[in-house]
């Protein structure tokens, strides 16, 4: 029933027509968003030209001038602004792969434990959640950094470790590895013990496919990567000389230093990352209905076997997207190192070069786009993955 | 009344024998001094108001519920604690559950092998043969490489029943397998229960389909409040129920 | 016809309930429970016992110096001489009753919107969103008939809640319109807020706040300057409204289609469907995700240390360097915790009780 007095509108004014107000609207949209970047181009443009500040990434190839605290490649103060940005970039990503690996191990086992039938531990779990993930991050860093770290003894009077490992306010000594006479046996072992492990769990796929029978392909592959190796060290001789940390004067010397800095933040970030990977898991557990582990359990599995056949499969699906994110987070959140002077991407690119340049919108540009590269990335890596595993529904 | 149609004799080996068990929820009292043996080959079918405590019955035959006292022996093997013999009753034991539990992350085949292969240690080409046969018998082998999210709620339960078929089980438990179906797939799945109950399969079910008890069942047992009221073959249960209160439940099912 | 006589309920065996039965249910139900058990009981007798020995019997409450706080327990002593600092910064002490009544007003201002028989809650909510920010700055900042008070002289927990709500409610609006762009027919809209969004998505909050404190001023013409605080506001505001907007999001996607269509089939025009129908009832099933969004935006506040606002956070690690107070870090860091943890967790409890309370809704 329409009104014939609204047939008129049809051919009304332009205005009215809801693909021209479509297209109206967003060339004002463009336009808007042209004309702010204009303005603050323009300010920017000005107030550079003031200062005496000349744009560009020429700078990026003048020498630096100061020490970085923790490298993991070769620096000195002679080299170059770029040479510091791989410096921190490395640093800053170190930071994120020891503490998605902590977090992860830890994650797993408190969100296990939240659903454990023992009252006790699955409190437990509980409480390490809700303590850990209501805490501000940074303030954790300082606590651990100010508060436990820096109070810790000098060099002579190190928390001592079974003679091998050292804790003082320097930080952690580890004994380091060096290549022995038995060096390149031991490589050869490894690859062998691998290669091993990859043939034998393939002719047990394939055995279980044509027989039936199964074989325990995890605890033998774990019993060859252990043999293998040790046989052609007692062969070959030892892979490793051990350089113990020793304490020679005021200092100790050999092995490995991990600085109070990195120490703090991978512990910080990996306890708060947990708390929030082990809800994931719980949550994605949960996700898995009972009535999987009954049709399993009626159809006379194993526990070990539901296990691995019915609920990982299932309980990965949903687990992963939001683990994802939580690793996003983590790398995020390791740019809080600037804070305690642990020398990532945005501490001393950020920071210090900045302020020794004053190329503030370069420098910010580039840090930006590093974590914008990361970020894009794995989301992007993270919606093929979610394509790929979707339950197929009708 | 019709006739149940498939008169047959029964076996004289004991496949189930509960005596006595007795099973509580925290202070609960759920099933209380239930006695019953099933004779090889036999069908029955439990009734019985929501809560009276069929469900809990036949989920103690395998072991998904615990009981706290009396036996339970299947087969020959009691039920105890040892996870082996729990083991043993569970891979001679089928059973059908009201929302299908099919593994939605593998395919109706893989759904159908998964047991064979890694509880009977088959090969997979016998085990995919086996699951293509038990398939075909629930009728839907052009279905084997689809997931069960894109069956319809009937064809799933059907699956289900291929799957648990797929163990080769001795008994098969049924826990009100149409429940959850729309009215128009009720009958495919029971037509494919008939079809098992003539192949000679010792049979549970729990089921308000009095039309399957009727044509199907050796023996109808009536529960309320975790005990057995009352137990006849179908034709006297129907007929001329023994008891006040089977006679009110029976009103209400059979007037709806 | 014969009437069945029920048994009587039996009490169930002994083992399996009461103490007992709990104890062997949920502790020792077989060895490697037992082991996890002891485990646990392990991991609380060494923890426990020596925490509250330190945190309570060995502490010391009361005193004015260092010097009064006995070796080997916490210094509360610390906490309480700088309480106020902690709580308002350097706000002038004699202008303090002006937090305390913002404070005050704010919680008074908004329990009418708990009570759930409140009638005509809509507006007056309006009218409250609509008053109270200018009340509030007014008895803050200062102004007509009150005493300036500069910007610099906030901090403490008032400042770390001044940034959180000023922070969220400024994001609102904005995540909500880009939320809607998102959702836009409009291609053009539809990149530049997913641009937008996904950009600040992207980089830690700690670089927007070097950009805000860096960048901010290169891109303003030279006669603006702006206040140090103002411009951790606006990098908090651009930073959180990108994720409302995500929060927004998921609630447009969970209405269900039928109320566009219907919306739309009377005649209702694109505001007023959104303004209408479909914003208030997507804004209501996301009000858990925003109480998320705000614990994460409070936690996130302690970033401000790094352009060197003194929120609660930084005025405590400040406090812990004073020479005066050396050596109690610790109980520094402790009180912080404590503080954040309760703010923290009572949100958490709140936005978890409000899930359940919108999903029972949707179910019925």
């Amino acid at each position: 029933m329409q009104n014939p007095a609204s047939e008129p509108s049809r051919r009304g004014s332009m205005m009215t027509d809801p693909k021209v107000r479509a297209w109206v609207f967003q060339i004002l949209a463009i336009g808007a968003v042209l004309g702010i970047g204009w303005y603050l181009f323009h300010n920017t443009q000005a107030n550079l030209a003031q200062r005496g500040i000349t744009s560009g990434f020429a700078f990026l190839n003048n020498p630096a001038g100061f020490g970085i605290l923790q490298s993991l490649i070769d620096y000195t103060e002679g080299d170059t602004y770029g040479r510091v940005f791989v410096v921190g970039l490395l640093n800053t990503l170190l930071v994120s792969v020891l503490g998605i690996f902590i977090a992860t191990i830890v994650g797993f086992v408190v969100g296990v434990a939240r659903l454990s039938p023992n009252w006790l531990i699955s409190r437990l779990a509980a409480l390490y959640i809700e303590i850990f993930r209501n805490i501000p991050p940074l303030l954790q860093i300082f606590f651990w950094y100010f508060a436990v770290l820096r109070a810790m003894p000098p060099p002579r009077d190190s928390h001592a470790l079974g003679e091998t490992v050292f804790l003082n306010i320097r930080g952690l000594y580890l004994p380091s590895p060096t290549p022995a006479e038995g060096f390149w046996a031991f490589i050869v072992a490894l690859v062998i013990a691998i290669a091993g492990c990859v043939a034998l769990a393939r002719w047990a796929r394939v055995r279980h496919e044509n027989t039936g029978r199964y074989f325990p392909v995890l605890w033998a592959s774990l019993g060859i990567l252990v043999v293998v190796p040790a046989l052609f060290a007692l062969v070959a001789g030892s892979p490793f000389h051990w350089s113990v940390p020793e304490l020679t004067g005021f200092n100790f010397r050999g092995g490995w230093v991990v600085i109070p800095e990195l120490v703090a933040i991978t512990l910080a970030l990996s306890i708060y990352t947990a708390a929030f990977i082990a809800e994931i898991v719980r949550a994605g557990i949960q996700a898995v209905s009972h009535g999987q582990t009954e049709a399993a359990r009626s159809l006379g599995l194993r526990p070990g076997h539901i296990l691995r056949l019915v609920i990982i499969p299932q309980a990965l699906r949903v687990i992963i997207p939001p683990l994802t994110s939580q690793y996003l987070n983590l790398v995020k959140n390791s740019s809080l190192a600037a804070a305690i002077g642990y020398p990532d991407l945005v501490s001393v690119f950020a920071g210090t070069v900045l302020n020794q340049t004053g190329q503030a919108i370069e420098t910010i540009a580039i840090t930006m786009s590093v974590y914008l590269a990361i970020s894009l990335s794995i989301s992007l890596l993270m919606n093929w993955y979610n394509k790929r595993i979707a339950l197929v529904e009708r | 009344m019709t006739e149940n149609a498939l008169k047959h004799t029964l076996g004289d080996k004991m496949m189930i024998e509960l005596s006595g068990v007795n099973k509580w929820y925290g202070e609960f009292h759920v099933l209380k001094d239930i006695n019953l043996s099933v004779r090889q080959g036999e069908r029955i079918v439990l009734c019985g108001p929501s809560g009276s405590g069929k469900s809990t019955t036949i989920r103690c035959i395998n072991r998904l519920e615990e009981h706290q006292q009396g036996r339970i022996v299947v087969d020959g093997v009691e039920l105890t604690s040892d996870l082996k013999h729990i083991e043993a009753i569970r891979r001679e034991v089928g059973m059908v559950f009201q929302h299908f539990n099919l593994f939605p992350h593998l395919t109706v085949l893989q759904n159908c092998t998964l047991a064979p292969m890694w509880v009977r240690n088959m090969p997979k080409k016998e085990a995919d043969e086996v699951a293509m046969h038990y398939l075909n018998r629930v009728r839907i082998p052009e279905q084997a490489n689809k997931y069960p999210g894109q069956l319809s709620g009937g064809q799933q339960q059907r699956v289900a029943i291929a799957r648990a078929l797929c163990m080769k089980p001795k008994i098969m438990l049924f826990d009100e397998p149409t429940s959850a179906l729309d009215p128009e797939m009720v009958k495919e799945v029971l037509d494919t229960m008939i079809q098992l109950a003539e192949s000679g399969m010792t049979m549970l079910c729990v089921t308000h389909e009095m039309g399957f008890a009727r044509t199907v069942a050796d023996r109808v047992i009536f529960m309320d409040k975790g005990e057995i009221i009352e137990q006849a073959p179908p034709e006297a249960f129907f007929s001329n129920p023994q008891n006040e209160r089977t006679k009110t439940f029976l009103g209400q099912i059979l007037n709806h | 016809m014969s009437t069945h006589v029920f048994k009587p309920d039996l009490p169930p065996p002994t083992l399996s309930v009461g103490v007992v039965g709990w104890l062997r249910a949920n502790l020792f139900s077989n060895w490697f429970n037992t082991l996890l058990t002891a485990l646990a009981l392990y991991l609380i007798w060494v923890t426990v016992p020596p925490l509250i020995q330190w945190a309570f019997l060995d502490a010391t409450w009361s005193g004015s110096t260092r010097s009064d706080c006995a070796p080997g327990g916490a210094c509360w002593v610390f906490i309480q001489n700088r309480f106020a600092q902690f709580m308002y910064g350097f706000y002038p002490q004699g202008l303090r009753w002006r937090v305390d009544l913002t404070v005050i007003l704010a919680v008074a201002g908004a329990a009418p919107l708990f009570v759930k028989a409140m009638p005509r809650k809509l507006v007056y909510g309006l009218a409250y969103l609509l008053v109270y920010p200018w009340l509030a700055f007014w008895l803050l900042h200062g102004g007509p008939g009150l005493e300036v008070v500069p910007t610099s002289q906030w901090g403490g927990l008032m400042l770390t809640l001044v940034i959180a709500v000023v922070g969220i409610a400024g994001a609102m609006p904005l995540g909500v319109l880009l939320a809607l762009g998102r959702r836009s027919d409009m291609p053009a809209i539809r990149v530049i807020c997913v641009t937008f969004i996904e950009f600040w998505r992207g980089v830690p909050l700690i670089t927007v706040l070097f950009m805000s404190s860096v960048m901010l001023p290169l891109f303003l013409p030279e006669q603006i300057t702006i206040d140090k605080l103002l411009r951790a506001l606006i990098a908090v505001i651009l930073f959180e409204a990108a994720y409302i907007a995500e929060v927004v999001r998921g609630g447009l996607q969970a209405i269900p289609k039928g109320q566009y269509e219907a919306a739309g089939a009377l005649g209702l025009g694109y505001w007023r469907m959104m303004g209408l129908v479909i914003l208030p009832q997507a804004l209501k099933l996301v009000i858990p995700g925003i109480v998320n969004t705000f614990i994460a935006l409070f936690k996130d506040t302690s970033l401000v240390i790094i352009i060197g606002l003194f929120d609660l956070f930084n005025s405590i690690h400040q406090a812990t360097v004073d020479p005066a107070w050396l050596g109690f870090a610790i109980e520094g860091y402790v009180f912080a915790a404590l503080v954040y943890w309760i703010f923290c967790f009572g949100m958490s409890r709140y936005s978890m009780r409000l899930e359940r309370r919108l999903h029972t809704g949707h179910k019925r």
